[in-house]
């Protein structure tokens, strides 16, 4: 069992502002876990997590890989989820380095089929587009969920970019919840991209059915 | 913690500047060292990814000058030492890195880089 990354360091005050680990967290954390015999083997050297919100995810891929055997990268268009993200990562001792950008847009350039643990948990829940426009311009605890038209607005456009970032041995992590039509996402990064997957785990929790799916060459 | 590392993979993405937009350079930046473990499976892993003259000029930017021009073929522990001081144990804290094309600003505060301007400059700023 690798345990549960400590986030007591985060205050009532800090999750005003940044996404607290919740159901969807855990799943993916589950499905991390399960793959992490694997993803030891595999040698991964470059780990990037999107939307890191408290460094939970990107802390505890960390204790799974050791903390000076891959490099972390996260990032969060939230300034206040990279500052979490940090002291997450210090709190977990894994050396996280937190951008404040979106997506993947300052790494595209080096990281060409360079990164070997890709992670997502993006703002999924259904919304108004204008509702997700606001969101992702506000860069604060809304734009944790917001998702705009069937919650894919954000997710959709690094959809796009993924095979571009995975290595030959990379792995893509994607969190969904049914509305956002897992086995359409599937589809189209096969039938655009080549890229096979498969459901980790899913479960229905707190309302919501939540997927994890992973994606390789 | 913008380390030399992280600033290898950072690339200025300003709409339109696609050109010579690449390695940021630092401006009036305040460094911290910070032991790291020392793995060399990871370095030796790593090296293929760098951008060896970016990283060299970087280091050599804030006055390290302990790396060779290109990578030696044989990777010894002395070496590997000193690119392991380099590359994640140099934590830039506070200053910028400014796009070598568009002049793009990124500023770096409390060890964070700030990427996420660069959605909102208007294209004229590009300078080539
Ligand atoms: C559902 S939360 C997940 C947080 C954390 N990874 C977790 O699993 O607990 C989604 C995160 O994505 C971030 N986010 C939303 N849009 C983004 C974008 N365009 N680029 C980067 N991060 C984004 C949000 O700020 C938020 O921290
Ligand atoms: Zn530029």
């Amino acid at each position: 069992m690798i345990p549960t990354p400590d986030v007591s360091h985060l205050t009532k005050k800090d999750f005003e502002h940044v996404y607290e680990p919740a159901e969807d967290t855990f799943i993916l954390l589950d499905a991390l876990e399960q793959d992490a015999e694997s993803l030891r083997l595999s040698l991964p050297r470059v780990c990037l997590e999107i939307g890191s919100g408290s460094g939970c995810v990107s802390s505890f891929v960390g204790s799974i890989l050791g903390p000076s055997s891959a490099l972390y990268v996260a990032t969060d268009i939230n300034p206040h989820a990279c500052h979490c993200t940090k002291l997450t990562g210090r709190q977990n001792k894994t050396p996280i380095e937190p951008l404040n950008a979106s997506l993947a847009t300052p790494l595209m350039q080096r990281l060409k089929h360079a990164v070997d643990i890709l992670i997502f948990n993006p703002p999924y829940v259904p919304t108004y587009d204008d509702e997700a426009d606001g969101a992702q311009q506000g860069a604060d605890i809304q734009g944790a969920w917001a998702g705009g038209k069937d919650g894919m607005q954000v997710t959709d456009v690094l959809l796009d970019q993924v095979e571009n970032l995975l290595s030959p041995i990379g792995r893509f992590y994607l969190v969904a919840v049914k509305q956002n039509d897992v086995p359409a996402i599937r589809r189209r990064l096969l039938d655009t991209h080549g890229l096979q997957s498969e459901i980790v785990v899913q479960r229905r929790a707190g309302g919501e059915h939540l997927f994890v799916v992973r994606f390789s060459r | 913690m913008v380390r030399l590392i992280t600033h290898n993979l950072l690339a200025c993405h300003v709409k339109g500047c696609t050109s010579n937009n690449f390695p940021l350079q630092f401006k009036d930046v305040q460094v911290e060292l910070r032991e790291a473990e020392f793995n060399p499976d990871f370095l030796r892993g790593f090296i293929p990814r760098l951008e060896w003259g970016a990283l060299v000029d970087a280091a050599r930017q804030l006055g390290d000058t302990s790396l060779p021009a290109e990578p030696p073929e044989m990777l010894d522990d002395d070496f590997l030492q000193k690119l392991h001081h380099v590359l994640l144990e140099v934590h830039i804290e506070e200053g910028a890195m400014i796009c070598p094309n568009c002049n793009h600003v990124y500023p770096i505060s409390n060890g964070i880089p700030n990427m996420a301007s660069a959605y909102h400059q208007p294209i004229h700023n590009v300078v080539n």
